[in-house]
Parts: C-alpha cells; sequence; structure tokens
C-alpha cells in the first residue's frame, strides 16, 4: 500500500486539496478538525481529572476517618464506580440520569461525559489517597491530635501533605489512564480523537494514516501530563526520604 | 417518570441478554488464558539479558500501554483483514484484539512475579543440574503465579469490564444485548440500568472473591 498524508489537507466537504492545509473562512480540512478533535480529548481528559482529584482524595481521606458511617461512604462509593464498566457508567450518565432527573435535560452531554469519567477515575484515586493515608505510622495522626490540632488540621497540617507526595506516582499513572479513558467518549458523539478517527476514516477511506495521526497525539499527550507530574514531583520531594534529595 | 422493567421476562432475557453475557464471558476467559500465556512468554523476554529479546519484547509492552484500548480495538479491525486479505467478523477479531492487547498488561504483572522469587530458588535449580527452561517451568514460574494469582484474577476483572469497548466495532456483547433489547421495546433507561446493576453483581462478587483468596494465600505463606 502506499501512504497518502496529503489526505490531511483535504476539505472535509467537498474533499478538494487546501493550499497550506488549513481551512480558511469558515471552510474545514481533515487537519483542523483533528486538532479541534484534540482538544475536546485534552478538554474532557483535563476537566474530569480535576472532579476526579477532588472527589477521590475526598472519598480517600473518608475511608481513613475515625467514623464507621464515613468508611462506610467511603467503601461504597469506590465498590459502585469501580465495578461498573466505564461505558456502561456513560451510558448512565447519558440515558439514564436525565430522565430520572428532569432538571439535568439540558446539560450538554460534554458535561456528563466529564463527570462519568471524573467520578469513574474517582473510585481509582479514593484508593491510591487511602492507601497513601495509611502507609503513615500512625504515630503521625496521634502526635497531631496530642498537640491540640482538631481532626480536620491534623488531616491538614500532618497527613495529607505526606501521603499525596508519596501517591504521586500511582496518581501520574491514573492521569495518563485519563486520556486514554476519554476516548471512551466517542459513544455519546462527542467530537473527540476517536469519534474523529472512526468518522475521518469513514469519509476518506484513509484509515491507517488517520489512526496513526490519532495514535500519536493519545502518546503525546500522555507523555505531556507524565513530564508534568514529573516536574510536581520534583518540586515537592522531602529530603530525608528515599525518593527526597 | 416511571420506570417500568415489566417486559423484561425470561423469554427477552434468554434471546437478547443470555447470548451477549455468553460471549463476553467467552472473550474474557480466551483472553485471560491467552494473554497469560503470551504476558509470561513477553515477561521472559524482558527478563532475559539479551538485547535481541528484550527490545521487540519491552517495545510491545510499552505501545499497547499507551494506546486507548478503544484505538487498539479499531486498529486491529482494521489491520487483521488487511493482512490477512479477507475480512474478518467482530467478534473473531475482538478475541485476537483482547488476547494480544491484555498480553501487555499480564506480562507486566508476571515480570513482576518472576522478580520477587528470591534469587537463591533459581541458583538452587542450577546447582542441582536443571537447565534454563527446566528451572523457569518447575521452580521460578509456579511460585511467580501463585505470588500474582490476586492481581493476575484482579486484571481479568478489569478486562471483563474492558469488553464492554467492543461496541465499538458492533460485537454482540452483554451491553449490546441489553441495548438491542432496549431499543426493540422502546425502554433505553431500563435496560441501561439493569445492565449496570448486572455488570455491578458479576465484578463485585469476582473482587470479593479475589479479596478472600489473597487473604487464604497470605495466610499460607
Amino acid at each position: 500500500m502506499t501512504w497518502d498524508w496529503q489526505v490531511f489537507c483535504k476539505d472535509t466537504t467537498s474533499g478538494d486539496a487546501v493550499q497550506g492545509c488549513f481551512g480558511r473562512g469558515g471552510d474545514v480540512t481533515y487537519l483542523n478538525w483533528i486538532f479541534s478533535a484534540w482538544g475536546w480529548t485534552l478538554s474532557v481528559a483535563l476537566l474530569s481529572l480535576i472532579v476526579a482529584m477532588l472527589v477521590g482524595s475526598l472519598m480517600g481521606i473518608l475511608r481513613t476517618a475515625p467514623n464507621k458511617w464515613l468508611v462506610l461512604l467511603g467503601n461504597a462509593w469506590t465498590e459502585l464506580f469501580r465495578n461498573i464498566p466505564l461505558l456502561v457508567q456513560i451510558f448512565l450518565w447519558y440515558h439514564v440520569i436525565p430522565s430520572i432527573f428532569l432538571v439535568l435535560r439540558g446539560v450538554p452531554s460534554f458535561v456528563l461525559v466529564v463527570f462519568a469519567l471524573g467520578f469513574f477515575t474517582s473510585a481509582r484515586i479514593s484508593e491510591q489517597v487511602k492507601a497513601g493515608i495509611q502507609s503513615l505510622p500512625k504515630g503521625q495522626r496521634y502526635a497531631g491530635l496530642a498537640m491540640g490540632l482538631t481532626l480536620p488540621q491534623t488531616y491538614r497540617y500532618v497527613l495529607l501533605p505526606m501521603a499525596f507526595r508519596i501517591v504521586i506516582p500511582p496518581l501520574t499513572s491514573e492521569s495518563m489512564n485519563i486520556v486514554k479513558n476519554s476516548s471512551v467518549a466517542f459513544a455519546v458523539s462527542i467530537a473527540e480523537l476517536t469519534m474523529f478517527a472512526m468518522q475521518a476514516g469513514e469519509e476518506t477511506s484513509r484509515n491507517v494514516e488517520i489512526y496513526l495521526a490519532v495514535t500519536l497525539l493519545y502518546f503525546i499527550s500522555a507523555f505531556a501530563i507524565n513530564r508534568v507530574m514529573h516536574v510536581v514531583e520534583d518540586r515537592v520531594r522531602v529530603p530525608g526520604m528515599i525518593g527526597g534529595k | 417518570m416511571n420506570l417500568d422493567f415489566s417486559f423484561l421476562s425470561w423469554g427477552i432475557i434468554q434471546s437478547f441478554i443470555i447470548k451477549g453475557l455468553v460471549f463476553s464471558v467467552q472473550l474474557t476467559l480466551f483472553a485471560m488464558v491467552g494473554g497469560i500465556i503470551i504476558g509470561t512468554l513477553l515477561a521472559l523476554m524482558r527478563l532475559s539479558n539479551r538485547p535481541l529479546l528484550v527490545m521487540p519484547a519491552a517495545a510491545y509492552v510499552n505501545t499497547m500501554r499507551s494506546i486507548p484500548l478503544v484505538m487498539v480495538i479499531l486498529w486491529f479491525f482494521l489491520l487483521i483483514p488487511l493482512l490477512t486479505g479477507k475480512p474478518l467478523g467482530a467478534e473473531v477479531s475482538a478475541m485476537i484484539t483482547f488476547t494480544l492487547f491484555e498480553a501487555a498488561y499480564y506480562s507486566e504483572i508476571m515480570r513482576a512475579g518472576i522478580q520477587s522469587v528470591a534469587k537463591g530458588q533459581v541458583y538452587a535449580g542450577y546447582a542441582v543440574g536443571m537447565t534454563y527452561a527446566q528451572t523457569m517451568q518447575l521452580i521460578v514460574l509456579p511460585q511467580a503465579f501463585r505470588n500474582m494469582l490476586p492481581v493476575l484474577l484482579t486484571q481479568t476483572v478489569i478486562l471483563f469490564q474492558d469488553t464492554s469497548l467492543v461496541y465499538a466495532i458492533g460485537a454482540y456483547d452483554l451491553l449490546k444485548g441489553f441495548e438491542i433489547a432496549g431499543k426493540n421495546f422502546n425502554r433505553p433507561v431500563e435496560t441501561y440500568l439493569v445492565a449496570a446493576v448486572v455488570y455491578f453483581i458479576i465484578c463485585f462478587s469476582l473482587s470479593m472473591l479475589v479479596r478472600r483468596l489473597q487473604a487464604r494465600i497470605a495466610i499460607v505463606r
């Protein structure tokens, strides 16, 4: 077979190659389209990551709290969102939740997918955060409380600063997973990279070139997140520990 | 809105859901067995200290692990017919894809498992005159398997969840069965809810079993 990378310079409606490959005056080439799809992928991934980090940390903290109801809530949350496939969860958010809670009818599917992916990943993050807090010696918690800190203060100033540093490596891989998992958003027609691959592949019949470009962009996105997390890890290292300076 | 589950009779379940469930389970078991075999071979290649074996295995595992599964499914659905020259059903394509994809994940687990076996065990094997193959087969791999059994099974639960992604190529799996039933009776909301409950029950019970197994293995050791 022969390569035909010209496909990215083609106009998406007329199919003619455009000079310079970027469409002008409202015309869209496949190159324009793939970049906008990349933008959707990154937006879904980054917004879900924020949701997942916030909710996941909260649930992870609850699971270590000295109150069995809070522990139960955290455990139930984690098991619920960990044991249903992501695709099914996305369908739940897209088809089921708006028809039960009518207020959510007008919410764009992009927002629903962000919550679906965010809550799905929050279960994994809660597991890591819990493990991080539990890996600290019990004496740290007692020392904080003995000094007269309240429980929230103990968490804020003693436990969490250490726990989060410890779990940065697993959080890095969860952050990279979220980029990969954002591809499932194709199922509810979010115009992200996988959706682009399927549609553009069908329109142009140049699947191999299109898939290669899309795969490369996924690589780049996940790798970029990996690098950013490395910088974070480097910045917050604690002297005196194995990973420290 | 009011939910109405009355249309889900045993006949409907039999004609729509069971077929999908059978395929999902088949796909999971097939990809688990194939994936563990290929994954173990990949792990042995990566631990072999021979660049010619280490490099391709590492490249394969790292590539598979950095591409979204949906894209891998689409890639194989496109490439297998190009290589073999004849079109392949979505179901067969899914079997091949999941086996080769999961092999990368299982290989990382097996690599950790092999590395967790004490070095003295290998030396002991050589000392009594065993070849490399015998040492691996009779001494190292059985221990590695046993140590990693809970992790391998946890990965299999994840694999079972991931089989729902064959949606991308239209294979008839458990989720598809529910979706078609929902479309036919115009009850998509109810069928997606039931689908979620069924997946939850299966995956939750499996992970509970894995946890109990883990506790038992931990005591024995």
